[in-house]
């Protein structure tokens, strides 16, 4: 028997979604990144720009303002930012939006589509997801901040940290305490941040994705209508579950193809460093290195796509997402390390793209769930 | 008003090409191709024009099947069909050659306006579009940094040492464009959905009545004889400035018959 085999990431249309992707990066981005680094955060414009291509709105359908497409597109996109050239910070920071609007393209409020949805997909505005609280990250269960409800409004009390594009979104997805302790009580609320009562207490500086600013957010008597509920009632955590999985693979993803660009540099830069009268390439110790690099890069490809396209024909994939996340991310640790390391003295310079790279990484195997929460959720699925 | 756009893919300008050693043409696989960037801008004042004046935008390629992909390009950005003149006499078309080809091309479509970008990255010649326009017996409107279409007059503006040079003509027109003319849009991503459902037709030398002695290798008048690699790049003298640099430079331009 004979087949054919046909790469599904790479048909015709997916090329050239990558060859715009790719195009978006050398022109809008990198000229400007080593900036925005210094900035600690991105300029709007370049939403406007992203959106104009139509890559802000991959993934979403068209009826609330997307370009349509699916999840497959969307790891394209993902894969092709990176690989040209970009940064896990300008992913973290451009598509916030990936995180913060998929409930409420799911909750299916046409009037909530039009108002937090469609301008955040033409690139008009910044949105943004806050679950986290100082003292609840993995545990979300355990949230504190209040929504009370009050005639036609729920007042919000309460604080958020670590929130990706805290500082400059306009509106926030939140996730608060409607009801009792514990899952059940849970609820999503979109908070505008020009409502009265809502403040940015500071930036956070960090280790790494300087250009996506991150913030720690704080409620006080914020009043928002109840018209902003998404979803149901203390229906939250399952809201947020429910984005756990492209979540997850969309990390693995933003893992592998990090660990594919430092490759990429390192293997240039292998072929052209001379030591000893010889190119680095030429020794087998090198090559060995590269070779290994190849293949955790390319096994965590192929096992996260796998699981991507099973997620995307409807099948049910929560233990391989989490495993994707963990060997993706894990992969892309020992990835950026060596390509440091194949780089020597300049690698170590804050002027190197893996010095980058290299910072950048280490949130992968922290946010979207920690490694050992993933290994418990794997644990749990496989009946261990 | 319908507009034709000639686009041409070309080798990724920033890739290191070689020349087959057998005929001394181009070695296309060993390079990524791309929309010749020119041609870009073309697309877009094309896609500017049809925003104010209606009418279509129709896309002319002649090139190898891989071409194709740069007419879905034209097509991802906007444009309405494309029109790909494929055919393996073609192959080794020098500009008299490939200019012989648009024109007849050109000729089985309707037209107002044709848009070339001004030069090709991989040949930089220049000279397409003044050819086609004689051939096609056409007004040429080159170099243009700004094209107007009022009633079936065209006019452009083609910056000079001195200022603007502004050319008028009656359509049916050829123009050539430079890249100061627009900034070009994005193919966006519901473009690229779209494009997979614009027609494309392909035409063969046959189609339009070419012989094969009139394109390609045979019919073109210029002919590559010899061809080197170049040569390794020589490391640079350093000259140290002792209070004296100005007029070492003097002395170096002066050697290198510069002054
Ligand atoms: C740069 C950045 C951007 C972020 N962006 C956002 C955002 O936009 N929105 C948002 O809501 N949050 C965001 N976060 C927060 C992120 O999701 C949390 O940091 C993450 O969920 C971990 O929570 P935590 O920091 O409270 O750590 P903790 O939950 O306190 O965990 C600390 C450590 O203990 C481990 N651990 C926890 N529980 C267990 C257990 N039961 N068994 C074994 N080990 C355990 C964890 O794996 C981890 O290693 C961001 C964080 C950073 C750093």
């Amino acid at each position: 028997m004979t087949t054919t085999w046909t790469d599904p990431f790479a048909t015709e249309e997916r090329r050239a979604l990558r060859a715009l992707t790719r195009e978006f990066v050398e022109r809008d981005v990198r000229p400007h990144l080593d900036q925005w680094e210094r900035d600690g955060e991105l300029p709007r414009t370049l939403h406007a720009q992203a959106a104009a291509a139509g890559l802000l709105g991959v993934g979403f359908p068209e009826e609330v303002g997307g370009s349509g497409g699916d999840f497959l597109d969307s790891v394209v996109v993902t894969e092709e930012l990176l690989q040209a050239g970009g940064s896990g910070g300008v992913l973290a920071g451009l598509f916030t939006h990936g995180i913060a609007l998929p409930h409420i393209v799911a909750a299916g409020d046409p009037d909530q589509a039009e108002r937090f949805v469609r301008p955040v997909l033409e690139g008009r505005a910044i949105a943004a997801l806050a679950v986290t609280e100082p003292d609840g990250g993995s545990d979300v269960a355990s949230l504190r901040t209040r929504a009370v409800r009050a005639g036609d409004d729920f007042v919000v009390d309460g604080t958020k940290t670590y929130i990706t594009s805290g500082a400059r979104a306009d509106w926030v997805t939140v996730a608060v305490r409607t009801g009792g302790p514990g899952f059940g009580g849970l609820s999503l609320l979109v908070v505008p941040t020009d409502t009265p009562g809502f403040t940015v207490v500071r930036r956070l500086e960090k280790m790494g994705w300087h250009c996506s600013d991150t913030a720690e957010l704080a409620f006080t008597g914020c009043r928002v209508p109840a018209a902003n509920l998404v979803g149901p009632l203390d229906g939250g955590f399952v809201q947020l579950a429910q984005q756990f999985v492209v979540e997850r693979l969309s990390i693995a993803v933003q893992a592998y193809a990090t660990a594919q660009r430092c490759l990429d540099l390192a293997l240039e830069w292998a072929r052209v460093r001379e030591t000893f009268g010889r190119p680095l390439a030429t020794r087998q110790v090198i090559r060995h290195q590269l070779v290994e690099m190849h293949r955790l890069v390319d096994v965590s490809r192929t096992y996260t796509r796998q699981a991507a396209l099973r997620h995307a024909a409807g099948e049910e994939v929560v233990a391989e997402a989490a495993l994707a996340k963990n060997t993706a991310v894990a992969a892309a640790e020992q990835v950026v390390y060596q390509a440091v390391q194949l780089f020597g003295g300049q690698g170590y310079l804050r002027d190197a793209e893996v010095e980058r790279h290299y910072r950048d990484v280490r949130i992968l195997a922290i946010g979207g769930g920690a490694t050992e929460i993933m290994t418990e959720l794997a644990a749990r699925r496989l009946g261990l | 008003m319908n507009i034709v756009v000639c686009v041409k893919q070309v080798p990724d300008s920033w890739a290191e090409k070689k020349l087959n050693p057998s005929d001394s043409t181009l070695d296309r696989d060993s390079v990524d191709a791309v929309m010749n960037e020119l041609d870009e801008y073309a697309v877009e004042e094309a896609l500017v024009l049809q925003e104010a004046h209606g009418g279509e935008v129709t896309i002319l390629t002649m090139g190898p099947e891989k071409a194709g992909e740069t007419i879905r390009k034209a097509l991802s950005m906007g444009a309405d069909k494309g029109v790909h003149v494929v055919d393996a006499g073609l192959h080794g078309s020098d500009a008299v050659a490939t200019s012989a080809v648009l024109a007849k091309a050109l000729g089985t479509l309707e037209w107002d306006l044709v848009i070339f970008g001004i030069e090709s990255t991989d040949a930089r010649m220049s000279v397409v579009p003044a050819m086609v326009a004689e051939r096609l017996g056409s007004p040429q409107l080159s170099f243009a940094t700004k094209v107007d279409v009022a009633d079936s007059t065209v006019t452009i503006q083609r910056q000079t040492e001195y200022g603007f040079d502004t050319v008028e003509a009656k359509t049916p027109a050829v123009v050539s464009v430079v890249e100061k003319i627009n900034e070009p849009r994005y193919p966006s991503f519901k473009g690229i959905m779209a494009a997979k459902k614009k027609p494309v037709t392909t035409l063969t030398l046959a189609d339009l009545g070419l012989g094969a002695d009139e394109v390609g290798l045979a019919g073109s008048w210029s002919a590559v004889d010899e061809f080197a690699a170049r040569p390794p790049r020589q490391a640079g003298s350093v000259v140290k400035d002792e209070g004296d640099g100005g007029v070492k430079i003097a002395e170096y331009l002066a050697g290198q018959k510069f002054i």
